[in-house]
């Protein structure tokens, strides 16, 4: 507790709705949420933040309300105006994804698209995309994968390249594992975290047979020239340390009928995206018409997100 | 009523606040390694779980191995009460309360584990079934949190209740107690079992996704919660009054023959078909055992658990050697080390190494851990010295309401008594 930082303590108990100041619950919550702001070490903990609910829980004014306060939060800490949206499925829609082994050259542009687009820390860097460099002549065994290859050009003979992200599953274990309801598969098919609910207990992250979630370990660092305005509550605001993220294929930009960033970045077209309920989409083409996989298929985690030989 | 039990509580903090030289030399040693360690919490709070040395890839470590251990010794405690009131066996009776002391405490470090793992500490209360959101009955965490509380809470009420009618100097009501004992027993087992499928149900994770993983955990931990407890009442009567007869201890020790046996023959079994039928699962043993890719840090731990473990049953096994002292507390050392390689480190890392997409990450933990986790052990061992400070003198009726504080001052309890 010797750090200079915690000292200053925003309480914005006189901004509660109703302004009829502090009643004897409020001060009380103030001086739990003094309690958890010392457990948190990083003394920005608002009375608020602290009792927010989670965000399934929460009314439409509710809602508003967190969805200000963050937007507050960020233009002090960023100085810039970040959106926060709240967008939700859209009706008829799941969605999914297939990437095409033949044709990834194993670039990871789309690994660096979606940290700029998701506002992920910085240093240490957090990736949702992770591309694994496979032998040719093992073909997909894990053992063999190698993450940190870096030849001056790709692909490199005998290899082929398997990006990995979260595969957004019909049956995710991830979900069912977590203690506290912090992370939930949405109706169009997306497996979100609610970040101010998310108590970092990691044990998702033992669950996720992909390493599709990540954790921010400490503080995440993102350069206020880096980030990105256009985001998501459930999706790419910026998140606080300590908790778990995860690829939400871009869901602050499929939701408004956009293109997930590592698929609009992708040199080789190697990734297609769409609607798994609208025949006439290219995603269904590619099940129809290609011999398609899922990873780790014995696990029964119905992954939403298939791999295929396109040529 | 209300009064007895304010005197009690004051009388007993009173007793707990004074001792001998040794006594306060304890404590002040159990006080230092836990301003230690809270220190470095201080610092992981400030900078986050980045001083640990977990990662993405191996996202639990020391902390949740000890939690797990601990959880074991919890549960262990408890099940001497088992042979105790089947063969209604007096002799191991007696001892009943103090394994409920090491449960207690045991429980204080698990949840303490649990604390320091977790990234938001600050968000506690959103685990808390009704005031937050419990994903019970979907979660085995959310299970987890139920079941050790509930044990706690279990545990806590028959060692107050009996140490206050002891006080008070009245008989305790066997109605009330023999069925919180009772009900206690099949709740030690829950406790492990629920902490072992919470390893045990992910299917991203082949080592710990095996049917026996639970029976294991039962049966390496009968064999390292009586470990402590030996030695515990050898301690005991050695410092105290308290009288503990030979055959009790040696009747613990013929038990734990029994379940080391046990336990090794389900470790072979589980080794012999993960590495017989060498499927892609067999990775994570090869880790644990004999390295991979040139990466063998937990090779001499793995091989120092299986050998300490067999040379600890044949100490316990040959009722030659189980007799001597010498050799049964050696083998009390041995056992332990060994399950709490085993249940510790050797559960969680090769679980997590190579990790879901084939990468291995060689983990061990930083200072940071280490401190943490020694401040930890050194509350439950603060708990464990305060309670068997008060309960000693009130079990042998030393330290009651009607003899009150002198005549435990006379006691100081730490002149050697024999213990016939």
């Amino acid at each position: 507790m010797t750090d200079g930082k915690l000292t200053s303590l925003p309480d914005h108990a006189d901004e509660a709705p109703g302004g009829c100041g502090l009643d004897r619950r409020d001060f009380l919550g103030a001086g739990v949420a003094a309690v958890a702001t010392a457990l948190t070490g990083c003394g920005t903990l608002s009375k608020e933040e602290f009792l927010q609910h989670n965000f399934r829980e929460l009314s439409k004014e509710e809602v508003l309300s967190v969805i200000a306060r963050l937007e507050k939060e960020y233009k002090a800490k960023y100085g810039k105006d970040v959106k926060v949206g709240t967008t939700p499925p859209m009706p008829g829609v799941i969605f999914g994804y297939a990437l095409d082994l033949s044709r990834c050259i194993g670039c990871r542009r789309c690994v660096h698209a979606c940290v700029k687009e998701n506002n992920q820390s910085r240093t240490p860097e957090v990736q949702w995309i992770r591309v694994l460099e496979l032998d040719k002549e093992e073909g997909v065994n894990l053992q063999h994968a190698e993450q940190y290859y870096n030849p001056d050009e790709v692909p490199r003979e005998g290899h082929f390249y398997m990006p990995v992200q979260c595969q957004q599953c019909k049956k995710p274990p991830c979900v069912k594992v977590c203690p506290v309801g912090a992370t939930w598969r949405e109706k169009d098919g997306i497996v979100v975290v609610d970040y101010n609910w998310c108590i970092g207990c990691r044990y998702c992250m033992a669950a996720c047979p992909y390493g599709a979630r990540h954790f921010n370990w400490g503080e995440p660092n993102l350069p206020p020239d880096q980030v990105n305005t256009e985001t998501h509550y459930l999706g790419n605001r910026p998140r606080p340390k300590g908790v778990v993220e995860k690829c939400t294929f871009c869901v602050q930009r499929t939701r408004k009928g956009l293109y997930p960033a590592c698929v609009e970045i992708c040199p080789t077209g190697s990734r297609k995206f769409g609607n798994l309920l609208d025949k006439e989409s290219e995603i269904r083409y590619v099940l129809e018409n290609k011999r398609v996989f899922k990873l780790k298929e014995e696990l029964n985690t119905q992954p939403n997100f298939f791999y295929f030989y396109g040529v | 009523m209300l009064r007895n039990f304010r005197q009690f509580i004051t009388d007993t903090i009173q007793i707990v606040t004074h001792g001998s030289k040794y006594y306060y030399a304890w404590v002040g040693f159990l006080l230092l390694l836990i301003a230690i360690g809270t220190g470095a919490y201080i610092g992981q709070l400030n900078e986050g779980l980045i001083v640990t040395k977990m990662r993405d890839q191996v996202s639990w470590g020391f902390y949740i191995g000890n939690f797990t251990f601990l959880v074991g010794v919890a549960a262990a405690a408890i099940m001497l009460v088992i042979p105790a009131y089947i063969y209604d066996w007096e002799p191991i009776k007696e001892i009943t309360i103090l394994g409920e002391m090491l449960a207690i405490s045991a429980l204080v470090m698990c949840l303490g584990f649990v604390m320091v793992d977790i990234g938001r500490p600050d968000r506690f209360w959103h685990i808390m079934p009704l005031v937050g959101r419990l994903n019970w009955p979907q979660s085995m965490l959310a299970w987890d949190v139920l079941v050790l509380n509930a044990y706690l809470v279990l545990n806590y009420f028959v060692v107050t209740y009996l140490l206050y009618c002891a006080y008070t100097e009245r008989h305790y009501v066997k109605k009330i107690v023999t069925p919180l004992v009772l009900l206690s027993i099949p709740m030690a087992v829950s406790i492990h079992t629920v902490t072992a499928y919470l390893y045990n149900g992910l299917g991203a994770r082949p080592f710990w996704n095996s049917a026996i993983l639970a029976p294991r955990f039962l049966a390496s931990a009968f064999c390292s919660g009586p470990a402590i407890l030996l030695i515990l009442l050898q301690v005991l009567r050695k410092t105290t009054k308290l009288s503990i007869k030979d055959e009790a201890i040696f009747k613990i020790a013929e038990l734990m023959a029994y379940t080391m046996g046990f336990n090794l023959f389900l470790t072979a079994a589980e080794s012999f078909k993960e590495l017989y039928s060498g499927t892609e699962h067999v990775v994570y043993f090869q880790y644990l055992l004999f390295g991979l890719k040139g990466h063998n840090t937990l090779v001499p731990y793995a091989w120092a658990s299986i050998i300490f473990g067999f040379i600890a049953f044949i100490l316990f096994l040959v009722p030659k050697f189980r007799t001597n002292w010498k050799l049964l507390n050696l083998g009390c050392v041995l056992i332990y080390a060994s399950v709490y390689i085993e249940k510790g480190m050797g559960l969680i890392i090769p679980g997590l190494t190579p990790d879901a997409l084939g990468e291995i990450y060689v983990y061990t933990p930083s200072f940071t851990e280490i401190a943490v986790a020694a401040g930890i052990f050194a509350i439950g061992f603060l708990v464990f010295t305060i309670m068997l400070k008060a309960a000693v003198p009130m079990m042998l009726g030393e330290f009651t309401i009607s003899k009150g504080r002198r005549s435990a001052e006379a006691e100081p309890g730490t002149e050697p008594v024999q213990a016939h």
